[in-house]
């Protein structure tokens, strides 16, 4: 029995239109998207242009300060385009799949015999390596820099996001192949996975750190799950990596070939299919939708719910996204007194207890809009964050430390050991609205550019 | 309501960029977003937010203060009609006269405050914030009933602009901006506060010689003062100190349901625990502090019962704090989560102090016989100190952790 550690803050907040049954392939996509913005830290070299034939697991950019640090096609094909925004920022590299193209093949390795710097240089060029973040700084890591450990959360706990177990069904082996490779390239050897207790999914596993967690979201941000394992000293560096991120690489070093597949939970009040589907990473957006309509009373959502990115109709699963969430717009302004503050409130869902909801069965599931429920204001309400952030820290002082650009406040209030998604729950209770995940990522810049 | 908001539809182009009543922007924001929770919606990071907003927990304040308010309109009649003899006035009788005195403080109070705020927010371009909701209620419940408004006026005003737009507006504030009303008064116009504003008229009542005989008009803590510096055993002090027993005028049940001469909204301990009441179970309002607040006030009160070093001393804890301002301050002061302690630990120990003060100051120094509101001023001065060693060792400890593991490691 792994060690249980109880996690009390937090808010499971019970959304309509879960994703369950078993996993279906998705339609092939006519376009796939990779992303630079995706892979936070990343300076990227954009090295092939449009007409150009790639293989899946061809580089598609490459980072500015480490030549080997490659971000590759999902897919063999064509590259359709290079979109770029403003000052010539690289938003997106398209890549239309061919059905003749095969897919580039490595010689396998096995991952308990390979050296070190073979497996580095493995995860390097396939593109592997850039689907790791480090904590501090939540980015894409420097390959250069020896982690002391990696961390990985075996369940999603976020609202509507997917089931791990069905994520991972049927690729244990390519699971326990890439864990046993990360384990080889830390200094300490150790592989840390925090599981929901109770879970039976990584039994198998061998030569990992196993945590139990139970309680609310956020226990399975990786954050949390560090934070109450083994919490990050000044100077630490450790990995974090997604599980089926994990299995992906095992599957590149058993059969030599780079897969990035993702099992996406497609969910949400407005989602007509709530299900499992597989497609790969980049995958259009339109294929995961269940053929709702294009339509502006809907938010396309790719990511979860509190840190997913707003998607068009026409646009791309995220390179870090597990899920796909329709939500109904909140456009319509509320009138005082039936649907706005003044009014009872049965329809407002609340952390708080400011309305009477707060009576109902947590059971019930909610149907809620991107209202924001108010404007931004200044930081008035004091203790509401701590009520969903189990860290030994104190978060609201750590954003007003941001706000102020108050770089010794930042680091003495721990902001290294956080990463935005820790504090998606704090943004979504704010009573000023504030936009919290965006000042943590703007506070994470700042530190590591001043002190790196 | 569809046609009121396309009214204000209508109306926008006015306020807007190159409008003719642009720089009445605020005002036209102001109104719109009280009455009409605007269609935005979320961008990147989270797409859904909670249903709570600043306006809605401003007003659960102003519902927790309905009570005190109320009873505090009606005491004011009852006063008076005590003071003239006419103890069996009806409920609407003494209504009437609450009411004459209380919605002309209220009226100036919220008239002058927002004033000043919208010139603020206009002249920083942003909109308005909902802090003076509660402030501008605040302030009428702890004026003396028959204060001159235009002292109202000037205290709001003072508050406003030196307690709070200086440091940035709502939110910025390092002290309680209606107690910062409250001691301006007390400052700078000392003889008119202590002097007979506490029951409606009841100068020209005495002037007119109709008062009922023995009827001064002071407040409990205004007697009380009276006895500091004086010999347990003068029949001045045991007559003061006879008026807190019980079936007296001063009586611990008179105190808790709050038929005694105060503040309009401060007399009531009942009327105030309701408030407590609400605030607590809709969480707006720390229990921690308010706890804490009282536990501090009843081991002063305990500590001063040991000691019994004059008469003022010897006046039991639990009747110290349903007297004065107490219960308000702990209630609805000493919570303004802006003022107070930001850390939870913080909380604990800015409570107590507030609460110890309270006491304290009261007992000791009788030229300020309302120690709440001078205690609750000085640990909004302390709350940012408490909390700087409230994380200090916090980081300390962490530090400690991280170390030991390293070492072992």
């Amino acid at each position: 029995m792994p060690h249980t550690i109880r996690i009390r803050k937090g808010v499971d907040i019970r959304l309509a239109g879960a994703p369950a049954g078993g996993v279906q392939d998705a339609a092939a996509a006519d376009v796939y998207a990779i992303q630079p913005p995706d892979f936070h830290g990343i300076n990227p070299r954009v090295v092939v242009k449009p007409g150009d034939q790639v293989a899946a697991g061809d580089a598609l950019f490459t980072d500015k300060a480490h030549d080997v640090l490659r971000v590759t096609s999902p897919v063999s094909g064509t590259v359709r385009d290079v979109v770029r925004g403003e000052k010539r920022r690289v938003l997106s590299v398209l890549v239309a799949p061919d059905s003749a193209a095969a897919a580039r093949t490595w010689a396998p390795m096995d991952p308990g015999a390979a050296d070190r710097e073979a497996l580095l240089a493995r995860m390097l060029e396939s593109g592997c390596f850039a689907f790791l973040r480090s904590r501090p700084y939540d980015v894409v890591p420097d390959p250069t820099v020896v982690p002391r450990a990696v961390f990985i959360s075996g369940f999603h706990s976020a609202p509507l996001a997917p089931d791990m177990a069905v994520l991972l069904a049927g690729r244990m082996e390519d699971f326990q192949a890439g864990v046993t490779a990360l384990g080889r390239m830390t200094s300490t050897g150790k592989v840390h996975i925090g599981v929901r207790a109770g879970d039976a999914t990584y039994e198998v596993v061998k030569g990992v750190q196993t945590t139990a967690f139970e309680g609310p979201h956020p226990a399975g941000n990786v954050g949390v799950q560090i934070h109450h394992v083994e919490p990050l000293g000044k100077g630490e560096l450790v990995w974090t990596m997604h599980p089926e991120d994990v299995a992906n690489f095992g599957h590149l070093l058993r059969t030599g070939v780079y897969r990035p597949v993702r099992v996406v939970g497609a969910g949400g009040s407005e989602h007509p299919a709530p299900g499992y589907l597989r497609t790969l990473v980049g995958a259009r957006v339109a294929t995961l939708t269940g053929g709702a309509p294009a339509s502006d009373s809907v938010r396309i959502i790719s990511g979860d719910v509190l840190t997913g990115t707003q998607v068009s109709a026409d646009g791309y699963l995220g390179a870090f996204a597990h899920g796909v969430v329709l939500l109904p717009e909140g456009r319509s302004p509320k009138f005082l007194l039936t649907s706005g503050w003044l009014g009872a409130g049965f329809d407002k869902f609340s952390v708080s207890r400011a309305f009477p909801t707060w009576l109902l069965p947590k059971s019930k599931t909610w149907r809620l809009d991107t209202n924001t429920n108010g404007e931004e204001r200044a930081l008035v309400v004091t203790g509401q964050y701590e009520q969903v952030f189990p860290f030994d820290l104190f978060p609201q002082h750590l954003v007003k430390s941001i706000i102020a650009h108050d770089l010794d406040g930042m680091e003495r209030l721990g902001i290294h050991e956080v990463a935005p998604e820790d504090f998606a729950l704090c943004e979504y209770v704010c009573t000023s609205k504030l936009p919290v995940q965006t000042l943590v990522r703007e506070g994470l810049d700042t530190v590591k550019q001043e002190i790196g | 309501m569809k046609a009121l908001h396309n009214m204000l539809d209508g109306l926008r182009p006015q306020f807007e960029e190159g409008g003719k009543l642009r720089r009445f922007w605020v005002v036209f924001d102001a109104l719109e977003t009280f009455a009409f929770t605007p269609g935005h919606v979320t961008k990147n990071g989270v797409h859904v937010r909670d249903g709570i907003d600043l306006k809605r927990t401003m007003f659960l304040v102003i519902v927790a203060l309905l009570p005190a308010l109320l009873f505090g309109t009606w005491n004011q009649g009852y006063q008076y009609h005590l003071s003239i003899g006419q103890a069996d006035a009806t409920l609407w009788e003494n209504f009437a006269v609450g009411l004459w005195k209380v919605i002309p403080l209220i009226v100036v109070s919220y008239g002058v405050g927002l004033g000043i705020e919208f010139f603020f927010a206009g002249m920083r371009g942003h909109a308005i914030n909902e802090g003076f909701l509660v402030s501008g209620m605040l302030i009428p419940l702890v004026m003396p009933v028959d204060v001159p408004l235009w002292m109202v006026a000037i205290a709001v005003a003072f508050a406003v602009v030196i307690a709070k737009e200086v440091f940035g507006g709502t939110g910025m504030n390092i002290i309680n901006i209606a107690l910062t009303a409250r001691a301006f008064l007390f400052f700078a116009y000392p003889k008119q506060l202590s002097g007979e504003i506490w029951i409606h008229n009841i100068a020209a009542t005495k002037a007119a010689g109709t008062a009922v005989d023995g009827y001064t008009g002071a407040t409990a803590l205004g007697h009380l003062a009276n006895t500091v510096g004086k010999p347990m055993t003068d029949p001045e002090v045991t007559g003061i100190m006879s008026m807190f027993n019980d079936g007296a005028m001063f009586s611990f049940w008179n105190a808790f349901i709050g038929t005694i001469p105060g503040s309009i909204g401060e007399t009531s301990a009942l009327a105030i625990l309701i408030g407590a009441a609400i605030l607590i179970a809709t969480g707006i309002g720390s229990w921690k502090i308010m706890a804490s607040f009282l536990a501090g006030g009843l081991v002063m009160g305990f500590i001063f019962n040991g000691l019994a070093l004059n008469a003022y001393m010897t006046l039991p804890p639990l009747h110290h704090i349903v007297l004065g301002g107490f219960m308000f301050g702990m209630v609805f002061m000493a919570t303004d989560p802006v003022t107070a302690a930001s850390t939870e630990a913080g909380k604990w120990i800015y409570g107590f102090l507030g609460g110890f003060f309270s006491i304290l100051i009261r007992v000791f120094n009788p030229a300020y016989p309302e120690g709440v509101m001078m205690a609750i001023l000085f640990v909004n001065v302390l709350a940012p100190l408490i909390d700087y060693y409230v994380i200090q060792a916090s980081v300390n400890r962490r530090a400690k952790r991280v170390a030991s593991r390293m070492a072992a490691a």
